[in-house]
C-alpha cells in the first residue's frame, strides 16, 4: 500500500479511547511511556500543591493554589491546577507539574475524542475510571519520584448531583463524600473543612469554605501558597453545576479572598468553631 | 463480456461510474454559508446513523454515498486531528490539511486497482473569525478536491438541488433564512414535480457557528429547535424512495445520458444486494 494514504489504523473503527489509540499509533507522545534510567528524579521537577473540593446544594467547587516549589525556591506564583476536563467536569492536580498538565491535557483529549467518535458522552463514573487508567500508567515514573495525584469531580446529569473522586498513584479511585483535599497541604485543608462545612452551603458560601480551607493549608504547608494580595493573585476555583462548569472570574474570587483576609486580620486562626454540635 | 484486455481508460471510467452510481442512489447533502458560519442540511430519517459530524473545533464533516466507508473516514479525521492537535496545539487543526488527508487517501484508493473505490462523497468545512475565511471543501471518489464558496450539494440529485439553490441563495443569510431556503432546495424535485415539504423529523441539520462561547463550534439543531426555525411550512409529505435520477457529480467528466436506476432488490445486473446509501 502506498504510504500517502491515511494509515489504516486510523481508518479501522474500535477503541474509542485516545489515549488507547496514541498507544498504538504514536507511544511517545504518552506521558507514562517514556523509558528512564533508574533513580529519582523528583527533586528536578516543580512539585507541591493543595487542592481543595467541596459538594453542594447546586453542585460542586474545586479550587486550587497558585504555588509551584522546586525544593527551597518558588518555581511560579501563579501556576494553574485546576482544569476544565469538560463542560460538566473538572480536575485539579497535585504533583510534578510538568506531568500534570500533559496529563490533564491527554485526559481532555481523550474526553472529547470519546464524544467525538461516538456521539455521546460518557457517564461521570466512565470519565472518573479513564483517569484511573491515565494515572496508572504513570505508575512508572511516579516510583521514580514523579508522581501526578488529581483530584475528580464533577456534576453528575443521571443523579442531579455533585461527586468527587479522589486517586492514589497507583490509579486507584475513591469517592469522596461531601469534601475533599490532595497535595501536601491536604491534611491542614480537610482539618479545616471538618469544622467549616456544613450541608446547606450555597454557592458562595462553598466558594468562601475553599477558600478559607486553601489559606489554612498555606498557612502550614510551604509548598502551598496564601493568596497573594499585593500581587492579586488568587487561588483558581472552578464551580460546576447542572448548567455546565465555569472558572470564577478572578474578581470575584479576589471580593472573596478579600473577606477572607480581612476576617483573619481579626482572628488570624479563621472563623470559631462551637466546642458541642 | 470475457476477460480479455481492459485498457486502463475502461478501467478507470468502469471505476468512476460504479461509484457515481453508489453516491446517487442517497439523499443530498446541502453546504451552506450563511452570516455566522456553516450551515449543513440533509435529509436523513435515521436518528442513530450520522451524515454530519464534528472533527475539531471549526472542522465539520458530512458525506454521502457508502455508510461503512464514510464512517472509516469519520473516524479517521477526528483521530487525525485530535493527533495534531495534541502533539501541536490545537489551533494547528486545518481543514485544508484535513481535506489533503482525504484527497491522498481516497485517490489512493481509487487509482489503486485492487480495492472497490469508495462509493463516498466528502465535505470538509472550517470557518474562520470572518465568513471570508470560512472554508467548504468538497471531496469526490477519486480524490479531487474543490474549493466551494456560498453552497454545494453533494449525492442524490445534486443538480437539481444546486440549480435550486443558485437562484436564491443570497449571502450573509441569517440562520433561519438560509434553512429554510436548504430545506426547500432539498425537497425540490426537477421536471416540473411537486415540491415536497420534508417533516422535521426527518432531517439532520447542524451548523459550525463562530458566535458559540465555546471554543467547540459545531452543534446539531434538534427537531425542536428546527420547528422554531422553520416556522410553519404547510403539509410534509412522506420521503421519496431512494431510487433517483444518476446525478453528474465529477465535473471533470462527459456527463452520461440520464437514465432512472432500478431499485437494488436481488441481483440484478450482476450486484450484490445493498442497503440503500444514506
Amino acid at each position: 500500500m502506498s504510504e500517502s494514504r491515511i494509515p489504516a489504523s486510523y481508518m479501522t473503527p474500535g477503541s474509542s479511547s485516545f489515549a488507547d489509540f496514541l498507544a498504538s499509533a504514536q507511544p511517545d507522545l504518552l506521558p507514562g511511556r517514556r523509558t528512564l534510567p533508574m533513580g529519582d528524579a523528583a527533586g528536578l521537577a516543580p512539585h507541591g500543591t493543595t487542592i481543595v473540593s467541596v459538594t453542594y446544594a447546586g453542585g460542586v467547587v474545586m479550587a486550587g493554589d497558585r504555588r509551584a516549589t522546586m525544593g527551597n525556591v518558588i518555581a511560579q506564583r501563579d501556576i494553574q491546577k485546576v482544569f476544565p476536563a469538560d463542560e460538566f467536569s473538572c480536575v485539579g492536580i497535585a504533583g510534578t507539574a510538568g506531568l500534570a498538565v500533559e496529563m490533564v491535557r491527554l485526559f481532555q483529549v481523550e474526553l472529547e475524542h470519546y464524544e467525538k467518535i461516538e456521539g455521546s458522552t460518557l457517564s461521570l463514573d466512565g470519565k472518573a475510571n479513564r483517569l484511573s487508567a491515565l494515572i496508572r500508567g504513570n505508575l512508572g515514573m511516579a516510583m521514580q519520584g514523579l508522581a501526578v495525584v488529581p483530584l475528580f469531580a464533577g456534576f453528575d446529569l443521571e443523579q442531579n448531583i455533585g461527586r468527587i473522586f479522589s486517586y492514589d498513584v497507583t490509579g486507584g479511585r475513591y469517592e469522596e463524600t461531601a469534601f475533599h483535599s490532595v497535595g501536601s497541604g491536604s491534611m491542614f485543608a480537610r482539618g479545616a473543612l471538618k469544622k467549616l462545612y456544613r450541608d446547606d452551603l450555597d454557592e458562595t458560601g462553598a466558594v468562601t469554605a475553599v477558600v478559607q480551607a486553601l489559606y489554612d493549608a498555606a498557612d502550614d504547608d510551604s509548598a502551598t501558597g496564601g493568596p497573594d494580595m499585593t500581587r492579586r493573585i488568587f487561588p483558581v476555583v472552578h464551580v460546576i453545576t447542572a448548567d455546565g462548569g465555569r472558572r470564577l472570574p478572578d474578581a470575584e474570587v479576589a471580593a472573596v479572598a478579600d473577606r477572607v483576609v480581612g476576617g483573619r486580620m481579626r482572628r488570624p486562626d479563621g472563623p470559631i468553631a462551637e466546642l458541642e454540635a | 463480456m470475457g476477460f480479455g484486455y481492459v485498457s486502463p481508460e475502461q478501467l478507470m471510467k468502469d471505476r468512476a461510474d460504479f461509484a457515481r452510481k453508489g453516491i446517487s442512489r442517497g439523499r443530498s447533502v446541502v453546504g451552506l454559508q450563511y452570516a455566522d458560519g456553516l450551515l449543513f442540511v440533509s435529509e436523513n430519517p435515521s436518528a442513530a446513523l450520522h451524515k454530519v459530524s464534528e472533527i475539531y473545533d471549526r472542522i465539520a464533516f458530512a458525506a454521502v454515498g457508502r455508510y461503512n466507508e464514510f464512517e472509516n473516514l469519520r473516524i479517521a479525521g477526528v483521530r487525525l486531528a485530535d493527533m495534531r492537535g495534541y502533539s501541536y496545539d490545537r489551533r494547528d487543526v486545518t481543514g485544508r490539511g484535513l481535506a489533503n488527508a482525504y484527497a491522498q487517501t481516497l485517490g489512493t484508493i481509487f487509482s489503486s486497482g485492487g480495492e472497490k473505490p469508495y462509493e463516498v462523497e466528502l465535505f470538509v468545512g472550517e470557518i474562520g473569525d470572518t465568513p471570508a475565511d470560512d472554508q467548504l471543501y468538497r471531496l469526490t471518489y477519486d480524490g479531487q478536491v474543490a474549493d466551494e464558496h456560498g453552497f454545494a450539494v453533494m449525492g442524490g440529485a445534486a443538480d437539481v438541488v444546486a440549480g435550486y439553490l443558485k437562484e436564491r441563495y443570497v449571502e450573509g443569510a441569517g440562520l433561519a433564512d438560509a434553512l429554510r431556503l436548504a430545506v426547500a432546495a432539498l425537497g425540490h424535485a426537477g421536471n416540473g414535480d411537486g415540491d415536497r415539504v420534508i417533516p422535521v423529523d426527518d432531517l439532520e441539520v447542524a451548523v459550525l457557528d463562530r458566535t458559540r462561547s465555546q471554543p467547540r463550534k459545531f452543534s446539531r439543531l434538534s427537531p425542536a429547535r428546527l420547528n422554531t426555525l422553520l416556522g410553519d411550512r404547510g403539509a410534509t409529505s412522506a420521503p421519496q424512495s431512494p431510487e433517483v435520477t444518476a446525478a453528474e457529480v465529477a465535473p471533470s467528466e462527459v456527463p452520461p445520458p440520464a437514465r432512472p436506476q432500478p431499485p437494488t432488490t436481488g441481483n440484478e445486473g450482476g450486484e450484490p444486494p445493498v442497503a440503500p446509501p444514506l
